[in-house]
């Protein structure tokens, strides 16, 4: 329930500045939010919106376009099992109508101890390895009802801890663009023709003059 | 739909085939209108011809073929080509419009029964004409809680929406205030509002126009009448002088609605808020409808015409001439503003009369000045230098046409103002100098000449990289005006001096607010001076033959004769639609000036604190009553329509100056209406010459005619203006407008009084840390004149050294603190 | 069962591993694995390009044909030389935003070979005079975006990204950008507007070209994570040895994701143009057979977005024209195989149904047909279906995509094929898409429909009663 905190704010500076224009920003800094908080707040959406140069309404706007921000509170693990064609075929949509049962809860919904969220999600790119669920965007491929109660199992238990992180993680490993190795990032309208096509150019024009 | 495509001007003329006939078209411009201005109308609804085309509605759909075979396009966004064939008809075409319309309405409530576009319903109106008869859609619609407000003034209808992208693009790209977004997907997708966050636009109301559903309503309209029951005419707004153009809409002798209508050199279709929803004011309970006299017990008392107009020619009658004095009238029309002037300067005998209240630019600045249009000043690939008022908060239809300029024309605007604007974000440069400073900054950005510690309180880089943007622009349009009230008008004049020396080949416009104000200067409303710029020196032989008697000598400005109410050196004092109590800059002055003055005649619409402390009061027509020309700020004369008839007895302000001529001996020459009023001005008046009323109403489109740009009237030198040094334990106050303000107009316009903000000084965070103080804090800020209490707020957008106080709000009265005699006026902020 | 990994599977005889050759070498995601491991050295091809001209570097991807992987399967030469002259900046924005349903290759390349991948956008960014390059990932795809985040790492310290790459005067920048889910932003001019941090909601073609007027209005080259890594192995060997395999018009390789009924669902680096459906079902190489006891009802040869394809298209070669004449097209390399126990109808209405959850809402037909469709199979589904449902169903797909659909022939109906694409009334494919499994359902399995239409007089529609 906040703004981003000052070390994200630092963060959040050195992600826009990757960016010729601030509001590329957008999307990154709110799964920055979501990482802190574990869902996408009004107040975050405020301060995104401030710090990429535009209105809430915008930020709104746009995160509301993409299913992985989540405006309300959701469980620790978001399990999301694939229904789309690859896994219908080979039993996805069983899959979850057994994590329901087991959860007690239907898409959408989050356990009452808050530790899971149940979504029916669209292809995830693991169409071989059918039926598949992901969970906290983690991959868990060819999983039949007992796997899935195994998962659950483990997941509860903290066995998972290094494998899952809480909701709203991506990637723990960040781009480190900073220091002196940056080419050159600015605005568009700030940029010229790069020095190696304007040698490239240049040196083929003089080979066009020398031979006429 | 009721927006035409724009007019233009075909330059690049190709032949293309629209439904086998062929026809000229615009080489570029869209499909969609060549089709139109051929007469084969394509239906639309997201397509609005001033705003970038989207395709998202897909109603456009025409079979076009541009040698590569026959394939359904948007015409909306499809740029003409030499040799392209269209056909917007035939059976594909309309497989795909009723294929559209069925889409839209399967989810559509068809609540059209209660819908307030019933009747003037573009998804109404397609569906007969190109749509299903019958709806396949068997399944449930989608739901959503009925019209939930977005703002003030504008509701939201989710299900009736067809998500055409009208509102939200109008929001982000022509107002700026990208408040209204599409939120989430697919069929999930719907208008909102960040939560806790309204849709507070100074331009709300033109979504609600643009919408081509009923899904959004003004608050002021809804449920007041059926399109069907209505009458309407087209007329001018006059609550700026902008002079956007509208139709006026009436039901049962009732304003109801104003509509923007397409005026390509001014207001492209928009309106504001403030001038879209005034006819609530012209509605109000509160209109003066009888006359009234002060009597014996000092309370004022209705009475008949001939009793008040009488004490009215009395009073004059028993005095000196050069002891009455005539004040406003910046909101007449031409004919009334011609009719007084005529009244005060040839019949009664004095030139005591000032259309502004020592709040604009003297007279033969505006008229003595080399003109620019709004287009000249907006042409694409210009430059700007902007040193008038706040655009957004008193001209919002100049600022839509200066952002669009900037944005969308590569327009380059350097701004110079006391604090940032709702311009600045567009500006080139926007640069904020200290009060009292602005010609020391004009002439280092004009001249490039930068001392290395700046000027004007603005650093030395700025002030060089500004000046880089100015630099060889000879052909320079400058926009002037008073962005500071507490800051005397010669200082603006002084900027003006530096820029027309460095600059002989500047243009400029100027950005007065009072919604007639040029029109009363052309009309002579001035001292010194007389009707179609002319001066007493250069207008007399004309305007003696015309008139048989003009005054001699130059009288008292604004200022001069609110000073000399106040020292009891005026008998008469007649203000027209004036209301110094509230509006003057220096409000002590104008207690001072109603008390001291002997009789005072006010002539107004609504009750103001003036009206109030009148002697005699004489109702008049108002905006929609009355017939009649205006002038914009640029010289654009436009007609003006009669839609519903005033209340009471209210008569139109030239009809009053009439009477009293006849009662005070003289004769206005006027018989049965204004236009004889109008054509004696263009008869005797040489820039008016060719737009007589013949001429006037000749016209086609809804433009008007332009006053000649160039200048007649000669610009007296001036003597700068002597600012005293700002001491170190002291900021130098700003009073600048904001569109919602205490004024009558507003007060009495239910949805936009609601709207007005609450009063505060805005500091910058230096003097507001050095002081302590935080946004909210409660301060005291006095000036040597007079104090006031009220929240600071600490605004990053305030320089250094300045505090700025709003003029005219009722919870706080600024103009106590602001001494008309003084250039600038320093005030000490201090916590309470 | 837990796990990310996919095992590496093997070419065939005479085929080179050009993209996957390091999917089974553990470290092959760091530098030191990529420089050590594969069917060629990596960053040599970065260092052979360096030498050469920017143009002379495009011609070589021109002469190779290089087809688009993402799914239009257009040249990338040609697609770069679509960059007006004398305009900078010019971008390149990586499609890694996988989400055609049956599509699993990219996040496999980004996973296990991310160096494979910036090697190729550096060559392309010097070839095209890039001023950055934005890597899109989708957001799902956490592990892909930490693989590509420390390759990149790497890559800068090395000096092989950033300024002045291996001391010469070429430099730029790659930024690892990542989505939040929306098959949509698939699409590129949505992709764009995703970057720009925008609703990703298609752009009009005209204007909005990316070429010409893509990122912030720069001209901008959209390629695919798989078009781009073939770039490190083609400039490490030649346009001859890249022409040698697959087929004149298909030059080259593509990973296919074989899914569905067979033994041996995976990845598999195939030749273009040569192999066929029949060998990918059945070599032991790849699929090694329909599943056992069951026979093949049906196939989508290219994604959710193909139309399907039937026992007698099985022998066509996995070859962009011939398919796309055939009826379908080859898309983003997702094959899907349906045996008979697979429920048309049910099969048609989740694929539909995934179209109108991810339609982005922009084009009217687009929002409000594709879940009108899946409404209507649900009801067939659900037992509510009326006899005028199939017409119904088939004229509001005809309102999206107007005209003969594209179909594979039916020769036991003397029926032809319809060949691709559709037409559309849409700015993008994605409403169109939607009509695929609709037309290729009830074409072929009518009867399947038509036995879970109940004939009653009247149907309960949610609180509407509806006569027949």
């Amino acid at each position: 329930m906040a703004r981003l905190t000052p070390e994200n704010v630092e963060l959040a500076h050195r992600i826009i500045a990757r960016y010729p224009r601030p509001k590329s920003a957008t999307i990154p800094l709110c799964h920055l939010a979501q990482e802190q908080d574990g869902w996408l707040t009004d107040e975050a959406m405020v301060h995104v919106a401030e710090l990429v140069g535009c209105t809430p309404a915008e930020v709104l706007g746009t995160a509301s376009f993409y299913e992985m921000f989540k405006r309300h509170e959701t469980g620790r693990y978001c399990l999301n099992v694939c229904t789309n064609i690859s896994c219908q075929l080979l039993g996805g949509e069983e899959l979850l109508e057994h994590a329901e049962q087991v959860l007690g809860v239907r898409p959408g919904g989050t356990t009452s101890d808050g530790m899971f969220t149940l979504e029916d999600v669209e292809c995830i790119a693991a169409c071989t390895e059918a039926p598949a669920v992901q969970v906290n965007y983690r991959y868990f491929h060819r999983l039949g009802p007992d796997d899935l109660d195994q998962l659950i199992t483990d997941l509860r238990s903290g066995a998972l801890d290094d494998v899952v992180p809480h909701h709203g993680t991506l990637g723990r490993v960040h781009q480190d663009l900073d220091g002196d190795r940056i080419a050159n990032i600015t605005p568009p309208e700030a940029q010229t023709e790069p020095v190696w096509i304007r040698r490239h150019r240049e040196l083929a024009e003089s080979n066009d003059g020398g031979a006429s | 739909m009721s927006e035409p495509p724009r007019r233009i001007e075909i330059t690049e003329p190709v032949t293309i085939t629209v439904d086998g006939r062929e026809v000229t078209a615009q080489n570029g411009e869209w499909l969609i209108d060549a089709c139109e201005r051929n007469d084969a109308y394509i239906p639309r609804f997201c397509y609005h011809p001033r705003m970038e085309p989207v395709g998202m509605c897909r109603m456009c759909l025409v079979e076009v073929d541009t040698g590569r075979g026959p394939a359904l396009q948007p015409s909306c966004m499809l740029p003409v080509t030499p040799g392209m064939s269209v056909d917007t008809t035939n059976d594909k075409v309309a497989k795909a419009q009723d294929g559209v319309l069925e889409f839209l309405l399967s989810n559509h409530p068809l609540d059209c029964p209660v819908c307030d576009k019933g009747g003037e319903c573009p998804l109404q109106d397609q569906t007969m004409a190109y749509g299903p008869g019958e709806s396949r859609f068997v399944e449930e619609k989608r739901h959503y809680e009925k019209p939930i407000p977005i703002s003030e003034t504008v509701f939201l209808d989710r299900e009736r929406c067809i998500l055409c992208d009208r509102c939200t693009r109008f929001a982000s790209d022509v107002a700026g205030d990208p408040l209204i977004h599409f939120i989430d997907r697919g069929s999930q997708t719907e208008i909102a509002t960040f939560p806790d966050e309204p849709f507070a636009s100074y331009f709300s109301g033109n979504t609600v126009q643009i919408c081509p559903v009923g899904a959004l309503t003004a608050k002021p309209y809804r449920f007041r009448a059926r399109p069907w029951d209505l009458e309407e005419v087209e007329s001018t707004c006059t609550s700026c002088s902008v002079g956007c153009r509208v139709t006026i809409q009436s039901s049962r002798n009732q304003l109801v609605r104003y509509q923007g209508v397409d005026s390509d050199p001014v207001n492209w279709s928009w309106l504001c808020d403030k001038g879209r929803f005034g006819h609530e004011a012209s509605n109000s309970e509160d209109r003066l409808r009888e006359p009234m006299r002060r009597s014996e017990d000092g309370a004022l008392r209705v009475a008949q015409w001939s009793d008040a107009l009488g004490a009215a020619a009395a009073a004059i009658r028993s005095v000196d001439p050069s002891r009455v004095a005539v004040l406003g009238g910046a909101r007449l029309t031409n004919e009334s503003q011609y009719a007084w002037t005529k009244l005060a300067k040839s019949v009664i005998g004095t030139d005591h009369v000032d259309a502004q209240l020592g709040d604009g630019l003297p007279a033969e600045v505006v008229l003595g000045l080399p003109g620019a249009s709004i287009d000249d000043v907006c042409a694409k690939g210009g430059t700007v230098l902007y040193l008038g008022p706040d655009p957004k908060e008193e001209l919002p239809v100049l600022y839509l046409r200066l952002r669009h300029a900037a944005v969308s024309d590569s327009v380059r605007i350097v701004e110079c103002s006391p604090m940032r604007s709702g311009l600045s974000p567009y500006a080139a440069a926007s640069l904020q100098y200290a009060p009292g400073e602005l010609p020391a900054l004009v002439a280092a950005l004009c001249s490039g000449d930068v001392p290395d510690g700046g000027v004007a309180g603005v650093d030395a880089d700025t002030v060089r990289s500004a000046a880089a943007l100015l630099d060889g622009i000879d052909d320079l349009s400058v926009v002037v005006g008073r962005a500071n009230l507490a800051e005397t008008a010669g200082v603006v004049v002084d900027a003006i001096d530096a820029v027309r020396s460095a600059r002989p080949g500047a243009r400029y416009l100027s950005a007065l607010r009072r919604g007639n104000v040029r029109g009363a200067l052309e009309a002579g409303m001035s001292p010194g001076l007389l009707p179609g710029r002319t001066t007493i020196a250069t207008g007399s032989a004309t305007w003696t033959e015309a008139w048989g008697a003009v005054p001699t000598a130059a009288g008292l400005d604004g200022l001069g004769i609110l000073d000399a109410a106040a020292e009891g050196r005026l008998d008469v004092l007649i203000l027209l639609g004036a209301d110094p109590l509230t509006d003057a800059a220096d409000r002590s002055l104008a207690r001072r000036a109603i008390a001291g003055a002997g009789t005072v005649i006010s002539l107004d619409s609504l009750p103001s604190a003036s009206t109030l402390q009148s002697d005699i009061v004489l109702p008049v027509a108002a905006f929609g009553e009355c017939d009649g020309t205006t002038t914009n700020l640029e010289g654009r004369v436009t007609v003006l329509h009669q839609k519903v008839t005033p209340p009471g007895t209210a008569r139109t302000d030239w009809m009053i100056a009439a009477e009293l001529a006849l009662r005070l001996g003289g004769d206005l020459g006027v018989e049965s209406s204004q236009v004889e009023l109008w054509d004696e001005l263009v008869k005797h008046s040489a820039p008016h010459d060719g737009l007589s009323s013949a001429a006037l109403a000749a016209q086609e489109d809804p433009d008007g005619l332009l006053l000649p740009l160039d200048a007649t009237i000669e610009l007296a030198a001036t003597t700068p203006t002597n600012v005293p040094p700002r001491s170190a334990d002291s900021l130098r106050l700003v009073v600048n407008r904001t569109l919602y303000d205490s004024g009558s107009a507003i007060s009495h316009c239910a949805s936009s009084a609601a709207l007005v903000p609450e009063a505060s000084v805005r500091l910058s965070p230096a003097d507001a840390a050095a002081m302590g103080l935080e946004t909210g804090t409660f301060v005291t800020v006095a000036s040597s004149h007079g104090s006031v209490s009220v929240p600071a707020v600490v605004d990053p957008g305030v320089p250094g050294g300045a505090a700025v106080v709003r003029h005219n709000l009722e919870s706080v009265d600024a103009g106590v603190l602001v001494d008309a005699a003084d250039p600038v006026c320093d005030v000490r902020v201090e916590l309470r | 069962m837990i796990g990310t990994t996919t095992p590496a599977m093997p070419t065939a005889p005479g085929v080179p591993a050009i993209v996957s050759s390091r999917f089974g070498v553990a470290d092959g995601h760091t530098l030191e694995g990529y420089r050590s491991s594969g069917s060629y050295e990596g960053y040599s091809a970065l260092r052979a390009v360096l030498e050469m001209s920017p143009s002379a570097a495009s011609e070589i991807v021109k002469d190779a044909s290089l087809l688009g992987r993402g799914g239009a399967g257009f040249p990338a030469g040609i697609k770069w030389g679509f960059c007006p002259a004398d305009v900078w900046p010019r971008y390149i924005v990586v499609n890694g935003d996988e989400s055609e349903p049956g599509t699993y290759k990219d996040r496999v390349l980004m996973e296990r070979d991310p160096h494979q991948l910036i090697e190729g956008c550096l060559i392309a960014a010097y070839a095209i005079g890039a001023a950055q390059v934005f890597l899109y990932v989708r957001g799902e795809m956490a592990h892909a975006q930490e693989r590509i985040a420390a390759a990149l790492n790497e890559a800068y310290a090395a000096g092989l990204v950033g300024r002045n790459i291996l001391g010469t005067d070429f430099s730029v920048d790659i930024v690892l950008h990542w989505g939040a889910g929306a098959y949509i932003v698939g699409e590129e001019t949505a992709l764009i507007e995703s970057l720009e941090g925008n609703r990703g909601m298609p752009r009009l073609k005209p204007p909005f070209f990316p070429a010409a007027k893509g990122v912030y209005l720069a001209p901008t080259i959209v390629n695919n994570v798989e078009t781009l890594s073939n770039l490190p192995w083609l400039f490490s060997h030649s346009v001859e040895e890249y022409r040698s395999v697959g087929t004149d018009s298909s030059p080259g390789t593509r990973l296919i994701a074989l899914s569905g009924h067979v033994e041996n669902p995976g990845i598999f680096e195939v030749a273009q143009g040569t192999t066929t459906f029949r060998e990918l079902f059945e070599s032991e190489l790849y699929g090694n057979g329909i599943r056992a006891g069951h026979e093949l009802k049906m196939f989508i040869p290219g994604g959710a977005s193909a139309p399907w394809f039937f026992p007698e298209q099985v022998d066509l070669p996995l070859e962009g024209r011939v398919v796309g004449g055939a009826g379908s097209m080859l898309g983003s390399g997702a094959v899907v195989v349906m045996d008979e126990t697979t429920d048309a109808v049910r099969a048609c209405l989740r694929l539909v149904r995934f179209f109108a959850r991810e339609s982005c809402g922009k084009c009217t037909p687009c929002r409000e047909g594709t879940t009108w469709e899946e409404k209507i199979l649900q009801r067939i589904l659900d037992g509510h279906g009326r006899p005028s449902d199939l017409e119904l169903l088939l004229d509001v797909a005809d309102n999206i995509s107007p005209g003969p659909y594209p179909v594979a022939s039916d020769p036991a109906n003397d029926l032809d094929a319809v060949p691709y694409p559709p037409r559309q009334t849409t700015i993008c494919p994605l409403g169109p898409s939607s009509v695929a499994p609709i037309t290729s359902a009830i074409r072929r399995f009518r009867h399947e429909f038509e036995d879970k239409i109940v004939q009653r007089d009247l149907i309960p529609v949610e609180g509407v009663s509806v006569d027949v």
